[in-house]
């Protein structure tokens, strides 16, 4: 019995490293979904075969309602992912807390002498490790979500930092003295002070974090997740909960890594620097001119280029445009118009978002190019079309050291000879930044909603489009 | 958070450890072994992952972060007090929740992901005709 769950463990393990293996590429990625499917599979049935394992209707219970809550949650709208994906990491991290709290009450009252330090040590881990991920990840959903009563902007107060790394010292003095003494007579208290305090500093972490950041915010709590289930393997001794843990835990680190590179941002910048709220002081708010283009000049323009790069925003996305975008590309790649679509890596709200959203409108792939391979092509472009997007193609990134944007990469849209820019309204955008862009010689002004702009634009010149 | 583990134990001390210490330190070696070796493969093949697919790969290493799972049976189907049971079958349902979103919605995502139709000119053309 032994041999064989260790066995189906052991493959469930390969089948995990290919799963991730296959996301190296579009064709194979499918097929990775079904590698780790199956690995979950085997590694259920293994568990669910153990002798200890009797009461099998407490199992099928929670499995048939995870199931039906889990099927809706996997239509959500692709704008809704990001949210989905934070409230997954919550599960994860309630699945993770509340193993760790049911093995501590069981081994303390039946047979304490098993809270080895050791354990006690892997088990205050995981409950720390699991809780924070429960409310830091419910409000990164919210705040996604837009819900009314959470915060979209940073909220900040006097000894921020102070007070959540003392709450955290707390939380880790605390297990440190359940780790000491586990039986002794503070336990009792201790335990669930820890989790309560886990459960704070989750929500503390995320409060003083704006949208901007929310693509960092959620790689971090994917790895946190991860590595609560790590935590978990190491209580329960258990090597397959600490592989698949890790292998979350490394893709949330990479992930995290990967989008402070795109904003020029540490992890201790983006947790205690409470980006974008500083933007009132910026003292030059005299009223520059934008120039604005109609749209039949723009179609004009447009049709007469070579190649033409769309940089796609969120606002594209919140406009639902993306369907409207691709036909723009048809019209345009019909005329034999090289047409790219620039994406950088922060653009929408989660690692990816954006491919995602522009797939979804069966714009192919082989179209969506990274910011660091269109920038050398960018002097060649003959018109930028910015859509939705503002940070991501602001020139201030590049000189302005008052602005909170300072060395972020960015798309070299100024580069081309001509941008446009689709803009709703002559308000800032997400991290409310002037955008320098906007105001630059050969940039024209598209205002308006832009799924209404681009229609028109496809409208325009599939009227002229008729003469050729 | 393998490393501060490992310091815990080691300023604990082997005395400190009650029952069987060297059953015990035996014990968490191979376990720290298997968690330094599986990040540093995780490290190696999520860095090659497309960066186009990093949307679908959060939500696939979710539902594999979802092998919580194993120790959620564990803990609700094992012969313990009903509280305890309670909160392994709610750790089950959260777990399962994820394994079926997670899994689901990569697939649905990935499915979207398409070449350019090389092939299909004709058809192209006769949609673009018929504006």
């Amino acid at each position: 019995m032994h041999a064989a769950r260790e066995a189906a463990y052991l493959a469930a393990t390969a089948l995990f490293i290919f799963s991730l293996y296959w996301m190296n590429a579009p064709k194979t990625a499918r097929r990775g979904v079904f590698a780790g499917a199956g690995a979950m599979l085997l590694a259920i049935a293994a568990t669910w075969g153990q002798p200890s394992v009797i009461h099998h209707a407490w199992i099928v219970i929670p499995i048939l309602v995870g199931v039906a809550v889990g099927v809706p949650l996997s239509r959500v709208p692709l704008t809704a992912v990001p949210q989905r994906t934070a409230l997954s990491h919550a599960f994860g991290g309630l699945a993770a807390g509340l193993v760790g709290t049911a093995k501590f009450y069981l081994w303390s009252n039946s047979e304490p002498e098993l809270l080895t330090p050791l354990r006690m040590t892997a088990i205050v881990a995981e409950v720390i490790l699991g809780f924070l991920t429960v409310t830091g990840s419910l409000m990164a959903a919210a705040k996604l979500q837009e819900i009314r009563w959470i915060p979209q902007r940073p909220v900040t107060y006097p000894l921020q930092n102070v007070t959540n790394i003392g709450l955290f010292a707390l939380a880790v003095a605390l297990g440190i003295l359940l780790i000491v003494a586990p039986g002794g007579t503070s336990a009792p208290i201790a335990f669930p002070a820890i989790v309560g305090l886990a459960l704070v500093f989750g929500v503390l972490l995320i409060l003083p974090i704006g949208g901007a950041d929310m693509p960092t915010v959620i790689s971090m709590l994917n790895s946190y997740a991860g590595l609560s289930a790590v935590a978990m393997g190491f209580v329960l001794d258990n090597k397959l909960l600490i592989t698949a843990g890790a292998l979350d835990g490394s893709s949330g680190l990479i992930l995290s890594i990967i989008m402070c590179r795109a904003m020029n941002r540490s992890f201790a910048n983006v947790l205690f620097g409470a980006f974008g709220k500083v933007q009132a002081a910026k003292g030059e708010a005299e009223s520059r001119a934008y120039k604005s283009e109609t749209i039949e000049g723009a179609a004009q323009v447009l049709e007469q280029a070579n190649f033409v790069v769309v940089i796609p925003g969120y606002g594209m996305a919140v406009a639902q445009a993306q369907h409207r975008v691709r036909e723009l590309a048809d019209e345009l790649k019909r005329r034999g118009i090289t047409v790219k679509f620039a994406i950088h890596p922060v653009a929408g709200r989660m690692p990816g978002h954006m491919n995602v959203l522009l797939a979804e409108a069966e714009i192919p792939y082989d179209d969506l190019v990274e910011m660091d391979d269109i920038n050398p092509d960018m002097p060649q472009c003959d018109v930028a079309l910015v859509i939705g997007a503002n940070d991501v193609v602001n020139p201030a990134a590049r000189f302005d050291k008052g602005t909170p944007i300072y060395g972020m990469p960015i798309i070299d849209a100024d580069k081309a000879r001509a941008v446009f820019a689709i803009k709703r309204s002559k308000n800032p955008g997400f991290a409310g930044i002037d955008n320098e862009l906007y105001f630059a010689d050969r940039t024209f002004m598209l205002f308006g909603d832009a799924k209404a702009v681009v229609g028109d634009l496809v409208k325009q010149l599939s009227k002229g489009g008729a003469g050729h | 958070m393998g490393i501060p583990l490992a310091l815990d134990w080691i300023a604990s001390g082997t005395p400190v450890l009650p029952a069987a210490p060297t059953e015990e330190a035996a014990d968490l070696w191979p376990l720290l072994f298997v968690f330094l070796l599986s990040t540093f493969i995780g490290l190696g093949v999520i860095a090659r992952v497309s960066r186009l697919l990093h949307t679908p790969l959060m939500s696939l290493t979710n539902a594999i972060s979802a092998i919580a799972v194993v120790g959620s049976i564990l803990v609700a189907g094992g012969d313990f007090p009903v509280a305890i049971r309670v909160l392994g079958a709610i750790a089950l349902f959260a777990s399962t929740t994820n394994i079926v979103s997670g899994f689901l919605i990569t697939d649905r995502m990935l499915k979207m992901f398409k070449e350019r139709p090389g092939e299909k000119p004709p058809g192209e053309k006769a949609a673009g005709g018929k504006r």
